[in-house]
């Protein structure tokens, strides 16, 4: 399963849920499968795409959040998992796609290899964690893990490649995005 | 006016000025405000500055007003997020920094950053300023109103004697 692959099981089930996906290829590759005002994409400041969440998730507790992180990203700031587990918003879903690799930056190998993200997220008290390792066990995990409550953390282990970029880059500018999402949020400009 | 109650009227004047959402990692030279902000249930800790300050970004796109409390030595850990992030993304909040190593007069790891702080604000053209007193209402209000109008990060920097 490449990570396309994993982010078009996944999208159908989003519906109005605000998500906030990480920086690099799990961006363009979600925006290459699925764009809405409801999506947010970050071009850079690697790890924090979980923090992002973890402050939409309290602010509107109504509103469900998914957060798109990568293996390289979550390992960049693990403190999130203990935070978020800590604070534990029962609307905010946190998908890991793990492909134990920098994939935009060529492929150097990260330590998820040795390191279960997903047993990080348990010991770190996510009320949810699961893993899925094939598309059948993402597409039957998937509606579960989004239904609630969370925080729930999902590991979905892709394989690396094809080679190049799996996704168009973003069109929006930054500042869009950051309007568009406060749009679908009913945040006044 | 006694130091909690200093600390007291600033955090009034936050909530007047319109800010509604509190996260940051501590300082001693703050503790008064954080103490009032805990005991008004209004403060979310968080484990490093980058971190708060994408808390604060979450909290700003869900229609808050953030502010995040950090110590001069994080300013360094939130560089990347205040430029790839906050600037970038026309992402406001109001940074609280204190400023350890004022005048050369500190421990020895804060003399660095304390000297180069306020030219490091100028170069991410962070608007800042650096109130004398603790009744420190007006340059509130002048964040409050330079993060509207010009959507970006502004920091006040809060001097060791400012809560004292």
């Amino acid at each position: 399963m490449t990570m396309r692959d994993a982010i078009t099981i996944v999208a159908p089930h989003l519906g109005d849920r605000i998500c906030i996906h990480a920086n690099g290829y799990l961006s363009r590759a979600a925006f290459g499968v699925r764009d809405a005002e409801t999506c947010f994409y970050m071009i850079g400041s690697m790890g924090l795409a979980s923090s992002i969440g973890l402050g939409i998730a309290l602010a509107r507790p109504e509103r469900g959040v998914v957060v798109f992180d990568g293996d390289g990203n979550v390992l960049m700031n693990l403190g999130t998992l203990a935070r978020v587990a800590s604070a534990a918003p029962a609307n905010f879903v946190h998908l890991c796609f793990d492909n134990r690799a920098h994939a935009s930056t060529g492929a150097q190998p990260t330590i998820s290899d040795r390191v279960r993200l997903d047993d990080v997220a348990r010991a770190a008290g996510y009320r949810r964690v699961g893993r899925a390792e094939t598309p059948a066990a993402l597409a039957r995990e998937i509606p579960a893990v989004l239904a609630g409550p969370g925080p729930a953390f999902l590991l979905v282990r892709i394989e690396l490649g094809p080679d190049g970029p799996p996704g168009p880059r973003i069109t929006h500018t930054p500042p869009e995005m950051t309007a568009r999402l406060r749009r679908a949020l009913g945040v006044a400009p | 006016m006694g130091r909690g109650e200093v600390a007291v009227r600033f955090v009034d004047g936050l909530l007047a000025a319109g800010f509604d959402f509190f996260t940051g990692v501590p300082c001693s030279l703050v503790k008064d405000v954080l103490a009032e902000l805990e005991a008004r249930g209004l403060y979310f800790g968080e484990t490093r500055e980058d971190a708060a300050l994408g808390v604060a970004a979450g909290a700003y796109l869900a229609g808050r007003l953030p502010v995040v409390v950090m110590q001069n030595s994080g300013l360094g850990v939130s560089l990347n997020a205040l430029g790839s992030l906050h600037l970038l993304y026309e992402i406001p909040c109001l940074l609280l920094v204190t400023w350890r190593g004022f005048e050369g007069r500190d421990a020895p790891e804060h003399l660095v950053m304390g000297e180069v702080m306020p030219r490091l604000l100028d170069l991410f053209d962070l608007p800042h300023r650096a109130p004398l007193s603790g009744d420190a209402i007006g340059d509130v209000e002048w964040a409050a109103a330079t993060i509207r109008a010009r959507r970006k990060p502004v920091c006040l920097v809060v001097r060791p004697d400012l809560f004292a």
